[in-house]
């Protein structure tokens, strides 16, 4: 055998990665595929299922996937760029929903206004709301989140304000007037567009800005970062807003998506669930938790034919992947992703 | 002798339950001396250094830093005056690489005045302070994860930090501990270029013979209160010294 025609195999990101682990040498298209295609392919196939699968119940999985992945990122983004332990995606949701929910309602704004008030205006009475609470750390800022959904939903029930126990219904749909297939994909697509946005802004805010640089400091070290004359509970804050945004733009969406605003808002399903998929799908890369949610959502709705029975597979089903991938899916991806090889001449 | 004063402390007292840490301490320190701060372990140096920056907040007395009151003001005001600080055990963002631990400062309200016309070049500054305390800029050094530093980096990146406030006063908790001979040797000549830059100095240090070589001025604690105070050689004289560094038996 000529020796040219000796083959070896030889891992792909091993010419790409050089010494350090972050520095990496761009030689070709090739090996910027090999780095861009796990952000892109996922991208483009999450956009393409409505065009492909215009049916309601399709659109509607990926749609509600979306929105836990959303509070997902949000829980993710908090707990690893800052430390905060947040369990308040149920008070962002809510807050975003019935702000979106009262503003056309009572005073009959038109969706497309009110989805974007609902965020800023829900992310900013969260942001107050917490403010005197992030002081405290771990459990207990964890605790302060949970109790106030909880807090509002029987504010409401009791006091009967905001439509009380039956919600606000007849909100207007952010499709009136549309055919068929193109209200569909105005959903979906909306969603969908908010997701990768929250996706790569979150990533890019947490790896590559000074923000998170000081935000990333904050967690290691608070002591030092007071020391380092910034007032830490400002920069809080401000990751608490960041985080909160997307979170209540779902409610805000969920609201003109069902025409409907009331007490399961404030579930807690909305707190615990986004909670689940970080776990599932890896947490602190912010894309495994929007991974896990779209594993997670898809397989309780799948599991819906079981009847009763399905909380329990769902709880089977969760410890398999706790068990199975305790690093989480999308750390376990990457690494397999990173060991792949390819047959070299020698 | 230049009588101006920078920090002024007045019968400062603190106590954790029922144990007095810092009982009714008072002292001047000079603007531009070095001012060093000794006693026996437990002797309520570093919470005396805490309830100075705010990090704990006196039950009793007054600090008053170039006239104004800083008493109980949250720590991040109080460095934004210019009372930088470093922390005894070197506590550095170690998951950064070490050129951006004096980025996150130069974030601060103060940095921003001090130093930068224009946003963007806080990597540059953040070089040039490493560089200033000792960094060699054209290695890899700078640029490693700050948790793979060996321990006398971590401490000139503490100071880089001081730095990056552009500080009148630097407050040292034990800078030289875990040093090894030649780590020291080669950091006191650093802090002896911050003080001819004219930074006020306060150390708290556990080597005495480093530091009476650096201090003008030095006080001793015992059990939360001054003993001594005075110039480093009336200070080893003095009686009361010797004993609470010895115990009563002096050879």
């Amino acid at each position: 055998m000529a020796l040219s025609e000796v083959k070896r195999k030889e891992r792909i990101d091993r010419p790409i990665k050089v010494h350090s682990d972050d520095m990496y040498v761009l030689a070709s298209f090739k090996t910027m595929l090999y780095l861009a295609g796990p952000r892109i392919f996922p991208a483009l196939t999450l956009l393409i299922i409505p065009l492909l699968v215009p049916s309601v119940y399709t659109v509607r999985v990926v749609i509600a996937s979306c929105v836990i992945a959303m509070l997902a990122m949000n829980f993710d983004f908090l707990l690893h760029s800052v430390g905060l332990v947040s369990l308040g995606g149920a008070l962002f949701f809510g807050l975003g929903a019935y702000t979106a929910g009262s503003l056309n309602y009572y005073y009959g704004i038109n969706p497309y206004i009110t989805m974007p008030m609902g965020t800023l205006i829900g992310a900013a009475i969260a942001t107050l709301l917490l403010l005197p609470c992030l002081p405290l750390r771990g459990i207990y800022f964890a605790l302060v989140t949970l109790i106030f959904p909880l807090f509002f939903s029987k504010i409401i029930e009791a006091t009967l304000i905001l439509g009380g126990t039956d919600g606000l219904i007849g909100i207007k749909s952010m499709v009136e007037g549309f055919p068929h297939p193109f209200d569909l994909w105005i959903e979906a697509y909306l969603i969908i567009s908010a997701t990768l946005l929250t996706l790569f802004t979150l990533r890019r805010i947490y790896r590559c800005t000074d923000l998170g640089l000081v935000l990333n400091a904050i967690k290691d070290n608070d002591q030092a970062v007071k020391a380092s004359g910034i007032n830490i509970t400002l920069y809080k804050a401000l990751a608490v807003f960041i985080a909160a945004l997307p979170s209540s733009f779902a409610g805000a969406y969920v609201t003109h998506l069902y025409n409907w605003v009331g007490l399961s808002h404030w579930s807690l399903d909305y707190s615990i669930l986004p909670i689940a998929a970080s776990v599932v799908g890896g947490m602190g890369t912010i894309a495994g938790p929007m991974l896990g949610s779209f594993i997670l959502v898809p397989l309780a709705e799948y599991l819906r034919e079981f009847g009763s029975l399905r909380v329990a597979f769902y709880a089977m089903a969760l410890v398999a992947f706790i068990v199975l991938w305790p690093e989480g899916i999308i750390n376990w991806l990457s690494r397999k992703y990173h060991q792949l090889e390819r047959w070299v001449k020698v | 002798m230049s009588s101006q004063l920078i920090l002024e402390v007045i019968g400062l007292s603190k106590s954790f339950g029922g144990v007095k840490a810092v009982d009714g301490v008072s002292f001047k320190v000079r603007k531009g001396e070095v001012f060093g701060i000794i006693g026996p372990n437990g002797s309520g140096k570093t919470t005396l250094i805490n309830t100075i920056t705010g990090f704990v907040k006196p039950d009793k007395g007054k600090v008053i830093f170039k006239g104004v009151d800083i008493t109980g003001k949250p720590p991040h005001e109080i460095a934004g005056m210019g009372i930088a600080r470093t922390f005894q055990t070197a506590r550095p963002f170690l998951r950064l690489p070490a050129y951006k631990n004096p980025v996150v400062p130069l974030y601060s309200s103060r940095a921003r005045k001090m130093f930068l016309g224009r946003y963007g070049d806080r990597d540059h500054v953040a070089l040039d302070l490493l560089e200033e305390v000792g960094f060699e800029r054209d290695s890899l050094t700078p640029y490693k994860p700050a948790g793979t530093l060996p321990h006398g980096y971590l401490k000139r990146l503490e100071l880089a930090r001081c730095l990056a406030l552009k500080p009148e006063v630097i407050i040292t908790d034990e800078v030289f501990s875990g040093l090894s001979a030649a780590e020291v040797a080669s950091i006191m000549p650093l802090l002896e270029k911050l003080n001819m830059s004219g930074i006020t100095l306060i150390m708290i240090e556990h080597r005495l013979r480093e530091l009476f070589r650096l201090a003008e001025r030095v006080m001793v604690l015992e059990y939360g209160v001054k003993i001594a105070e005075g110039t480093p050689s009336e200070v080893v004289g003095n009686e009361r010294v010797k004993e609470a560094y010895m115990g009563t038996e002096v050879m």
